[in-house]
Order: C-alpha cells, then structure tokens, then sequence
C-alpha cells in the first residue's frame, strides 16, 4: 500500500520497520518532514497557479472502477467545441488511462504514483508544471480509485465530485463517510445497469449521503447513455460560472475537504513538568 | 490515512515546542482525534513508535483523545452527539445540522521535562 500513509504498517512487520529506522534519529526526522502540512501549502500554491489560467480544476474521485474515465470521455465528446479541456490522470501503474484521454485529441498527462494509493499536491504540481494551462476551461484530476486517502489531500483543486457506482450498493455514504462529506457533487454513475440489479435504490444511495449532513446535489447518468449526461453538463458550466465570477472578485474556491486546511490547529497548552535533576533525587 | 506524514508533522511541532522551552525531554502528548478526521488511532499511534525513536520524545506518552461528532441543529437547536455516518438530529431529525466537531485533529497539549539543566 501507501509509503505515506502507515496503513502498511502491520502488527506482523512493525519490528522490522522500527529496527531499520537509524538510531541517531536527527536527520530522518528531517527527511520525513515534508508531508501534510507541507501538502497544504503546496495545495495553495497550485491553486494560485490555476487561479491565474482561470481554469476550474475538478477532482474525481471514487472506487476503482466506478467509471471516472469513461465520465471523461463522454464529457470530452459532449463539450467538444464548447470548453478546453485537459485531464491529469492518476494511477499506481499503467498510462493507459491518458492513452484513452488523449486517443481523444485532449492532452492528459499520466501521474502513475508506484505505491501511493492517492495522489497529493506535489504530485499535481509536477504535472501542472508540464502541462500548458493557457486557455484551458476545465482541468480534471482523474484521482486515484480508492474511497479512502484521497479524500484527506488537497491538491488545489476546486470542486470534489465522488462517483457511486449501482453496482457498488447504496450504502458507500455510510460506510467512508470522510470521503463522502468532502463531495460537492455525487454522481450515481452506471444507471444503465440499474434495471439488472435489484438491490440498489438512487434514493437510498442519496438519504446515505444526506445522513452525512451533506447538501451536496446528487445527479444520476451514465457514460453509455451520452443523451443523459445533461444534467452534468449543467453542473460543469454552472461550476465554472461561479468560479469565473469568484475569480472576478480575486476570490477563490476549495473543495469540501474534510478538514479546512487546518491540520494540527488550535493552541497547544503547554504543561511544564518540573523535575529534580538527577544528584537531588531522593 | 496518512498517519505517518501526519505524525511527522506532529512530531515537528512538539519538538518545537521542546527545543523553544529548552525541555531535556518530551514526557507526553495529548492529540485530540475527531471520528471523521479521517485518521486512524491506532495507525498514528503505530507511526509515533516509530518516528519518535531518536529524538526529545523517545519516552514520550502518547494521548489519543478520541473527539465523537457533536452537531448543531438549524431546526429546533439543540447539539447532540452522533454517529460518524448519521448527521441529522437526534431530537427532531432534522437533517439540517451543522457540525461543531468531530472532524478535528488537534494538539492539545505537550508534557515537557524542563529540569534545571
Ligand atoms: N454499463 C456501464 N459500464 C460502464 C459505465 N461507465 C464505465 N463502465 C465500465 O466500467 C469499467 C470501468 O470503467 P472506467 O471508466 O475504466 O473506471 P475508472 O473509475 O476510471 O477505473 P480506475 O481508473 O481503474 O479506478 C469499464 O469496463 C467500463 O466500460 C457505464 O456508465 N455503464
Ligand atoms: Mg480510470
Ligand atoms: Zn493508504
Ligand atoms: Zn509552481
Ligand atoms: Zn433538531
């Protein structure tokens, strides 16, 4: 799994992983020292870059699977003509996602991550450095498949927006509910399979969802029905009205992330505990 | 799911904190962890034996206070406790609720021992 994450730390493995750690350990604590919050800061900075192109930067999350590039290409096909586009792709391994994008005549640039079951801002800013911002309309971030790390970074982006599969069932909301609160927009994605599948219910996957306390719209499509996608269509221009609107008025917007950017927040109280130096001690 | 980044950055603070009271050692932590920080407990604790060894917090006590969800309710008012995965209000299950916490990860307070050097 995850090199940043520790969810490959077992009970199994964790005395071999404690004894490679050096004991002098000064300059590994040094080393290890630039991930979340440092995420953070690098999040705003990408923002800042997109922000001066003006583009919108959607990030699409889900579950392997869920059907995030086939939503890509069907939107490519529906906008061409209307709005520029441009894709990141995230993967562990393979471009073939990018190859997909790009057989599409749009530039996708393909971030393969090796281990890292998420994608972060320092990964995104690598690519937004090689990509040619100019002119574009919407950027999307194809994250990762996986319901649960990515919804903890903030890559800069503007907008989440979370496929639900129906072949996934209607409790997901329920069952990662960091993921689902940080959606701005849930997808029930695939509804061409629905008549098939007896046990998933759009009303049930939504009510999960508005358990979260989330106001979050839900829309329903499918990426084979390409004359349903209106919906999504809307919700795009509108997305990128306002933010157009916003950036008139040099403001900016951020993703419904489960922590504001604030990690580690709020004042510590600092307890200082006196104790008797070593000769004194009865 | 990030525990060892975080706690990276965790351990920076403290040891801040250590080095600016000029502390001879690290003697505890208190992290306050809310149900949907999206954090696991017992993966930041397993992170903290690790990126301590070596440093002011080697012996330090790691205190993980778990933070339930407490929500605020625009309908009749009242703030209840609940479930990480069930928002609405207990009392009038209104679903329009506001989230007062729940989704923190806070630092909340460092033991230090400032014996007289
Ligand atoms: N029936 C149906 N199948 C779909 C739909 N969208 C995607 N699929 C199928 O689902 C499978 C996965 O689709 P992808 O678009 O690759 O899914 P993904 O979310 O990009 O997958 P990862 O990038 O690997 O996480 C493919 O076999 C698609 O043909 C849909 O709307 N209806
Ligand atoms: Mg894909
Ligand atoms: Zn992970
Ligand atoms: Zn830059
Ligand atoms: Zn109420």
């Amino acid at each position: 799994m995850c090199n940043t994450c520790g969810c490959s730390i077992t009970p199994g493995n964790r005395p071999l992983v404690l004894a490679e750690k050096p004991r002098d350990g000064v300059s590994t604590v040094t080393v290890l020292k630039n991930l979340s919050s440092k995420n953070d800061r690098q999040a705003e900075h990408n923002r800042a870059h997109f922000d001066r192109h003006g583009v919108l930067v959607v990030n699409l999350m889900s579950s392997p699977g869920s059907g995030k590039t086939a939503l890509l290409e069907a939107t490519i096909k529906r906008l061409a003509g209307s709005l520029k586009i441009a894709v990141i792709e995230g993967d562990l391994e393979t471009e073939n996602d990018a190859r997909r994008i790009q057989a599409l005549g749009v530039t996708a640039f393909q971030i393969t991550t090796g281990t890292a079951c998420h994608l972060d801002a320092h990964l995104v800013h690598n690519a937004l450095h090689q990509m040619d911002l100019t002119n574009l309309d919407v950027l999307f971030i194809e994250n990762v498949g996986n319901l649960v790390c990515p919804a903890s970074f903030d890559l800069g982006h503007h907008r989440n927006v979370i496929l639900l599969s129906v072949t996934e069932g209607d409790d997901k909301p329920a069952k990662y509910p960091v993921m689902f609160r940080a959606a701005d927009l849930m997808l029930i994605s695939k509804t061409d399979l629905l008549p098939y599948l007896d046990d998933f219910s759009p009303n049930r996957a939504q009510q999960s969802l508005r358990n979260l306390a989330s106001k979050a719209p839900v829309l329903e499509l499918s990426a084979h029905q390409p004359q349903n996608l209106d919906v999504w269509i809307n919700w795009l221009h509108d997305a990128l009205k306002t933010h157009r609107r916003q950036l008139a008025n040099h403001q900016t917007q951020r993703p419904a992330i489960a922590r504001d950017d604030v990690l580690l927040h709020g004042e510590a109280s600092l307890r200082l505990r006196p104790v008797m130096p070593e000769s004194t001690r009865p | 799911m990030h525990e060892l980044s975080l706690c990276d950055d965790l351990l920076g603070q403290v040891l801040a904190l250590g080095r600016q009271h000029q502390a001879r050692s690290i003697v505890g932590i208190t992290v306050h962890v809310g149900g949907l920080s999206g954090v696991e407990p017992m993966l930041l604790a397993t992170a903290f034996e690790i990126c301590r060894v070596g440093t002011l917090a080697e012996q330090a006590r790691l205190v993980l206070e778990p933070i339930p969800v407490r929500v605020h309710c625009n309908h009749c008012g009242i703030e209840s406790e609940t479930p990480n995965n069930h928002l609405q209000c207990p009392v009038c299950q209104s679903p329009d609720t506001d989230m007062v916490s729940g989704d923190e990860l806070i630092l909340a307070r460092v033991e230090l021992d400032t014996a007289c050097v």
